[in-house]
């Protein structure tokens, strides 16, 4: 450890707050927006979710069919590589779960996942951070239809990693054999992102 | 590949070697990072801060200084109000100051000479600092394509690097700079005044003609509202490569 020469810090978190917070991370009460190009619009009767496994499609949704589907509430934590973090976010949407059942499947398919987006944007995860109430496809922020810069109507939330996972726009999810980096993960970021872990970039353990 | 990823996720002391003022709340910090495995224009760095109990702070800075593998590194640092680490670099820092620092980071935000196309480039601000190690990159791989920058500030006093665009712009026939100024104009001032909008984008050229790359950082709402005017005026989105305030978003501190 490199003590640096008259740095105190301000410590503004509480520590209950610090205890919270993964390493390197300070907390704010804003929603930063951080996109790596223009803002996408995706107009709601032109919007489907799809559900790939392989070549084969096992789902898709339209947006009418996607906001019948059981509606789950999660208020959590988020943590962005770029170093803020979030508390208490309430957002609204279906868990990958109810995704899974929807699509007439008892388990997940093994392996790995691609999230496809509007704009061009992917990004990869394991099997096992999606499942278990883990991870959902959420359409709603604070009671709200979430807004277009903060994903739109529908991004994914995997609020246990860095927030590049969680992308916004998202249109399809590909389960796959292999893991492969996204669009992130090819560009200097960590395969999967764990904050507690402070997995921020590639060579990260 | 592997090699340089380990090289750039690796923590390294850095020793400050120079300090100095670009404008009233803006500096500019050289430091000596040995090691350092070298970077393209536009990426960033993370640093570490670490107090005498422990107590740890981390932030990113964009690289303000050009393309190479040189082990001399600089950073340009807007003080943020009550900014725990700005104020700290800005207020604190001396030189022979030893500081840990890691990158460079991130790939997609970033110019290489390989990739020497048409370029347009809109700073906010000190939005200005990646897409100013961007056209220093160009300047010493002697970039042979069009670059146009579209550079938003307050205030004259408040440009960023005023007189080393000005000779940039100068020396070569490759570069237009424009200047808009958004509160204080001063007399004869020849550059555009107010924000950016749509018609000032046209005015200057930053047209889809030719598929240039698009460069645009700065604050959240500058960044949103110009990249929605470029996809309007036909820019192809996956052509227009955004940063909100530097890697840091709409908070710096």
């Amino acid at each position: 450890m490199l003590v640096t020469r008259g740095f105190k810090g301000r410590r503004r978190e509480g520590d209950a707050d610090r205890l919270r917070l993964p390493p390197g991370q300070f907390l704010t009460p804003e929603f930063p927006v951080l996109t790596t190009g223009p803002t996408q619009h995706t107009r709601l009767d032109r919007w489907s979710l799809a559900l790939q496994h392989g070549g084969s499609l096992l789902g898709k949704w339209s947006w009418e069919q996607f906001e019948a589907l059981p509606q789950t509430e999660i208020t959590c934590d988020i943590h962005c590589v770029t170093k803020w973090s979030k508390f208490d976010t309430r957002w609204r949407g279906v868990t990958i779960d109810n995704l899974l059942r929807a699509a007439g499947l008892d388990a997940a398919p093994t392996g790995f996942l691609m999230a496809h987006c509007d704009g061009g944007y992917t990004t990869n995860l394991l099997i096992g951070d999606l499942i278990e109430a883990r991870a959902m496809i959420a359409t709603h922020f604070d009671d709200l239809p979430l807004l277009p810069a903060h994903g739109g109507p529908a991004r994914l939330l995997v609020p246990h990693l860095y927030f590049w996972k969680s992308a916004k726009w998202v249109r399809r999810l590909a389960f796959r054999e292999n893991d492969t980096p996204g669009f992130c993960e090819s560009h200097g970021y960590h395969l999967r992102g764990d904050p507690w872990r402070e997995q921020r970039y590639e060579g990260d353990l | 590949m592997i090699g340089a990823a380990m090289a750039a996720a690796q923590w390294r002391v850095a020793t400050v070697t120079a300090i100095r003022a670009e404008t009233a709340s803006v500096k500019t910090i050289r430091f000596e990072v040995p090691g350092w495995p070298g970077h393209l224009g536009g990426q960033h760095v993370d640093l570490r801060l670490t107090a005498e109990d422990g107590y740890v702070a981390q932030r990113s800075y964009s690289i303000a200084s050009g393309a190479g593998t040189s082990p001399q590194i600089e950073l340009t640092i807007d003080a943020v109000p009550d900014g725990e680490v700005s104020g700290f670099l800005h207020e604190e820092l001396r030189i022979g100051d030893q500081i840990e620092i890691r990158g460079p980071i991130g790939s997609y935000f970033a110019w290489s000479a390989e990739h020497d196309y048409g370029l347009l480039l809109i700073a906010g601000g000190s939005g200005i600092v990646p897409l100013m190690s961007m056209l220093r990159s160009r300047a010493a791989a002697g970039a042979t394509q069009h670059a146009r920058l579209l550079y938003s500030s307050r205030s004259i006093d408040q440009i960023i690097y005023r007189s080393e665009l000005d000779r940039l712009a100068a020396q070569t026939t490759h570069f237009t700079l424009t200047h808009t100024l958004t509160r204080e104009t001063p007399s004869g001032w020849a550059g555009e005044q107010g924000r950016i909008d749509r018609v000032m984008l046209t005015r200057r050229q930053f047209t889809p003609a030719g598929d240039p790359d698009v460069y645009v950082c700065g604050p959240t709402a500058f960044v949103e509202t110009i990249a929605e005017h470029l996809v309007a005026m036909g820019h192809r989105a996956s052509n227009v490569r955004t940063e909100r305030f530097g890697p840091t978003g709409a908070i710096r501190t």
